[in-house]
This record gives C-alpha cells, structure tokens and sequence, in this order.
C-alpha cells in the first residue's frame, strides 16, 4: 500500500446542511472509528443520504467539516484521503460497459497502471462471483447483480471505509439477502461499513452501531443491541413500533 | 424527353459509373465527410464541455447554438464568401471556389449541430453518472472521455444527422465554391443546374445517388440505436 497511516477514525464535526434556503441537516456531530458496520437508520427524508454524501465529499457542508485521522498535508492528501474511500448508490450507476469495463474504468480513474488494472479487476470478479459474467453489458444484468458489480467495483479500490445509501432498498429479498452477506463477510475482511437504510429488520441483522437521524437531525448514537433493546428518544421507539412515517 | 426515358438515362448513369457523374459524387462525399470530421474533432469535445460547465452566459450560447442548426446554408456561404473573397480578412489565402472553400462553409453548417447535440447527450448521461464518476474522482475535464465514450451511440447519430444536413445543402457549397466542372460541381450543385439547362438524366441519377445515401444515413442512425439499446441498455 501507498501508506500505511489509516484515514479513520472519520470526525464529523457540528456538519449541518442547507439547501433552497431551508436546513436540511441539523449540526451532527459523530465519529466513525475503525471497524464495524455503522448503519444510518431513519425514516425518508431524514437526512440519511445526505450525511453519507457530505461524508464521502459528495458535497460540502454549509457549516462544520468532515475531516479524516490523516488529515496533515495539502491536497495531495487530500485526493490520497479520497481514494480510501468509496460510495455505492442506492441505484447502481452502471456504465454502457462490459461488467469487467465497470470495474476496470473505476481503477484508471484512481490511477492503476494497466497491468494492476488487469490483475485487481480479475481478483474483484472472482471475489464477487461475477467472473463469468465479465464480458457482458454492465446495464443488462438484473438489479442484484448491478449492486453487487457496484460493490464489486468500489471494493476493487482496496477502500478502508465503504459508504452505501440504501443499497438493496430496489432489490427483492433474495437478492437482498445476498448483499447482506457481501457485507458482513467485507466488515469481517477488516472494511469500515458504513451505510443507511430504512429498513429496520436489515438493521437489526448487520448493525453494530446505528446512528438514528429523524427530520435532519442525529438523535440517538449506540451501540445496536442497546438501540434496540431500549431507545432513548421518543422519535426512535416510535419509528421502532412503526408508528413514526416521517 | 418522357418521363420513362429520363429515368432509364439516369439509372444507366447510376449503373454505368460514369466517370464525371463518379467524380462529383466522390467530390461531395469528400467535402461532406471532411466537413463532418472536424465538426467532430471540434465539435464533441466542445459540447461535452458546455454541457459539464457553469459559466454565466451559458444559457445565452446554448440559446444561439439551438439557432444556429437552423442557419439557412445561403446565409452560412454568404459569410464564408465575404471572409474568402478577395478583399476580405482571409482573401490572400485564395481559397474561395476551392473545394476546402465548401468544406469550410459545411463546417460552419454541422459544427452547430454537433456541438447542441453533444450538449443535449452529455447532458443527460452526467446527470445518470455525476455521483458514480465523481465519487472516482472524475469531475470536470476528466470526466469528458468517459461521457464521450458511454454517450457514443447517441453521438454517432447526432454525427449522422450533421452529414445528412451538409450533404442536401446546396446554398453554402454554390456560393462558395461556384458550381466549376470538374473542380467544386458537388451533387446538389450540378441537380440545380442540370435542372435549369434540361439535363434531366444527371440531374435524376444524382438525385437517386442522394436519396439513397439519405436512407443510408437512416438506417445506419437507426441500426446504431438499435446496438446501443442491446449492447448498453
């Protein structure tokens, strides 16, 4: 590896978001250390999305500031900061390429030399199960298998910390079950997680730590069997008994 | 002449690959195609760009270039003539009635059409792939190959549409190139006038060379959709 430094733990520092003049994200503060799969549970509209997008410098933050353990140095670190961390969408982005194009053009842009490209990009097929379907077009794959190419893809960047905004939310159960399972098996591998969802079952199945966001502001940060067993906040038993929509 | 005879004169043309009948459709296909390759050197690059950028004035340029398509090709020659001719800005060159006369003013016609296209398509596809490119740190300028590249089943018929355009015209080419024979007679020029003079024959041997290129160019445009839906989804 380039360094060995780690860029976690991840500090998030009052990060508060505003957008058409109205707050989107209250100021939350939180800290993502190395380890574990963090998720980011809350009902629409509360500012899930957001916090991943403002963590994974999607977008800048109106006021505070996301700032990684190796944060020394210009933008050189910056952009190496950048790379050792990766995001996959809730709807698969896949490009007008071959599966094996997909994850090959992700590695170019980070700058892998051809013959790494070659070699991660084969490693990443077989490790995810798609190598013989490496040839065929990305977009012509069924909604399970486009995730798990775009998981495929972002961990052929050897990230530290991997962000997911509702990964298996278009996806039916099967399929879902699936990713859930790359999940923990990529926690297990020594790969920070961290990811939103709505989905409280799936929560209960893969969380360490849940992190609660209601209307744009972090309510609740505990441990999972603790957040389950018994929440603190009103907003957070009610979303557990269902009755919390929005 | 009936209308059965002028029809088998001009097919015995098409067939008989007359040499002076080849030579102004081999001088119009290489005006055309010229005229379209820099459009497209210029022309993608540059409307990917604009599609990606965020200057003021943008919506201004995007305004004009959606008029521009519309540029009657008479007006486009009337503007390359005044540059070309003798006392204009770029007269010492001595290039008006040349060939790269017609393939300027061509240029002028398609390049409008290719870079609005270009736009259009960049466009949508940034908006499909923003958050997965820059997420790999692909914004701006770096991103343009990767649109270009994913967008090139549209691109190929906004290209296709561009050489549909300069080859019909007859304006542009006629004004700057001056209908010589043997030297800038293009298809279009020589039907204008074999048409007036009652040469019918090559006029409609010229005309079906046209019409069949046209429908070319279409199922082309439209065979290259068709791999693309298969092929990218």
């Amino acid at each position: 590896m380039l360094d060995a430094t780690s860029i976690l733990p991840l500090t998030v520092d009052a990060v508060a978001f505003a957008g058409d003049g109205r707050l989107l994200l209250e100021p939350n503060s939180f800290v993502i250390p190395a380890g574990g799969l963090t998720v980011l549970l809350g009902p629409n509209g509360a500012g899930k999305s957001l916090t991943l997008r403002l963590c994974h410098g999607l977008l800048n933050p109106s006021r505070g500031a996301v700032r990684w353990a190796d944060a020394q140095g210009g933008q050189r670190a910056a952009r190496r900061q950048a790379k050792r961390h990766a995001m996959v969408f809730q709807k698969p982005i896949m490009l007008r390429r071959s599966v094996e194009a997909n994850i090959a053009h992700a590695l170019a842009a980070s700058g892998a030399g051809s013959p790494e490209r070659k070699a991660r990009t084969a490693q990443a097929l077989a490790r995810f199960g798609l190598t013989e379907r490496a040839a065929q077009p990305a977009r012509l794959l069924s909604g399970g298998e486009q995730q798990r190419l775009a998981i495929a893809r972002a961990w052929a960047l050897r990230p530290e910390l991997l962000f997911l905004d509702e990964p298996t939310s278009q996806l039916d159960p099967a399929a879902t079950r699936q990713i859930e399972e790359l999940l923990s098996a990529l926690v297990a591998e020594g790969i920070t997680v961290v990811m939103s969802t709505h989905d409280l079952g799936q929560a209960r199945r893969l969380a360490d730590r849940v992190l609660f966001l209601h209307r744009g502001r972090l309510v609740e940060d505990a441990p999972a069997t603790s957040f389950f067993a018994g929440p603190q906040s009103a907003e957070a038993r009610a979303f557990l008994a269902g009755e919390l929509l929005w | 002449m009936e209308v059965g005879a002028v029809f088998q004169a001009a097919f015995a043309l098409v067939v008989g690959l007359d040499p002076d009948f080849l030579g102004i459709v081999g001088l119009s296909l290489r005006v055309t195609l010229t005229a379209v390759a820099v459009a497209a050197l210029v022309g993608l690059p540059l409307g990917a760009a604009l599609a990606l950028a965020r200057f003021p004035g943008r919506s201004a340029i995007i305004v004009c270039l959606n008029a521009l398509m519309g540029l009657p090709p008479v007006v486009a020659g009337l503007a390359v003539f005044l540059l070309l001719s003798r006392s204009g800005p770029l007269g010492p060159l001595g290039l008006l009635f040349t060939p790269t006369a017609m393939i300027i003013a061509q240029i002028i016609l398609v390049l409008p059409i290719v870079i609005a296209l270009t736009r259009q398509v960049i466009e949508d596809l940034w908006g499909e792939y923003r958050d997965h490119l820059r997420s790999v740190g692909l914004e701006g300028s770096r991103a343009i190959p990767t649109l270009l590249w994913d967008g090139r089943f549209s691109l190929a018929t906004a290209l296709l549409a561009g050489f549909g355009r300069a080859s019909a015209e007859v304006g542009a080419v006629l004004i700057v190139g001056g209908n010589i024979a043997g030297y800038t007679r293009t298809m279009t020029t020589a039907i204008t006038l074999e048409t007036s003079k009652g040469d019918l024959p090559l006029a409609l041997g010229l005309g079906i060379v046209l019409l069949s290129l046209t429908l070319a160019i279409n199922a082309i445009a439209f065979g290259a959709s068709r791999i693309g839906a298969r092929y990218a989804g």
